[in-house]
């Protein structure tokens, strides 16, 4: 009897254990929470930070991912913007985000009108299937959006160390 | 220990806008990965990037988690006269890193 429920209780231990790596890596449609993951909230609040209260137009920024990405670890992007990069119509900057990694942010790049090219380049993690937003700040002041949709499979940033 | 790849054509045009590639091995560990026994590992990323040319900065980034192991940045300049880009990554427990390249330009 009491063998019996040594064994039941390391299978539940067990199952529980699962369950809770598969929360970690984010793989799995069952479960709902996830310990270290940011919320739309918190991506609102990010963009917040870095606009104030000036408005987001749509349109001139142009992000590049995979639509569907095998390995989050790993992920090719390219952000660029329509600007014709002259002392007087420039970018200053472009900050990238996304909705569920633990952190909002993914990286700001600073540029000036020496760049010539409003482009810029990286690879980038992702924890899930997501939206990633890039935001460009332009030389009058003005911030302008653009957005992906990337689904994932391998997630990234919260997987177990081997 | 650190090592720096960097992609900058040895010569160019004046006026032309030219494409600088840059990659630094770095684990960037993210802080979130826990181990098999449940220890969060610590975060250790690079947090900024930088490029000067002649001493004057051209392009800066900042870092995040979220920012792949060994990290990779292309971003564009103009030629404007021969001279000397400089590369520093800074990041976390003192990290820090430097690299050169050498341009020629052509009017």
């Amino acid at each position: 009897m009491n063998r019996m429920r040594n064994a039941s209780d390391i299978s539940r231990r067990h199952i529980l254990q699962l369950a809770g790596t598969a929360a970690l890596c984010g793989g799995l449609p069952i479960m709902t929470v996830r310990p270290a993951q940011s919320t739309p909230a918190m991506l609102a609040s990010a963009i917040r930070d870095l606009v104030g209260e000036a408005t987001v137009k749509v349109g001139k920024v142009k992000l590049e991912i995979p639509p569907l990405v095998e390995n989050g670890n790993t992920v090719p992007m390219t952000v660029s913007v329509e600007s014709p990069m002259t002392a007087e119509d420039h970018v200053k900057s472009i900050h990238v985000f996304n909705e569920k990694n633990p952190q909002p942010n993914i990286g700001n790049f600073h540029l000036g009108p020496r760049a010539g090219r409003a482009k810029v380049a990286t690879r980038i993690r992702l924890a899930d299937s997501q939206k990633v937003t890039a935001i460009a700040q332009l030389s009058d002041g003005s911030f302008w959006s653009g957005s992906v949709d990337v689904i994932v499979t391998l997630a990234a940033c919260t997987e177990e160390v081997p | 220990m650190a090592s720096a790849l960097v992609n900058v054509p040895s010569k160019a045009r004046r006026g032309t806008v030219i494409e600088i590639r840059t990659l630094m091995s770095h684990i960037m560990e993210p802080g979130y990965r826990r181990t098999a026994a449940g220890d969060l590992v610590p975060r250790d990323i690079i947090t900024s990037f930088s490029c000067r040319f002649n001493g004057e900065e051209i392009f800066r980034a900042d870092l995040f988690p979220a920012i792949a192991a060994n990290p990779f940045l292309s971003f564009f300049t103009v030629a404007t006269e021969s001279g000397k880009f400089e590369f520093e990554w800074i990041g976390d427990n003192g990290f820090v890193a430097n690299a050169s390249a050498a341009i020629a330009v052509e009017a």
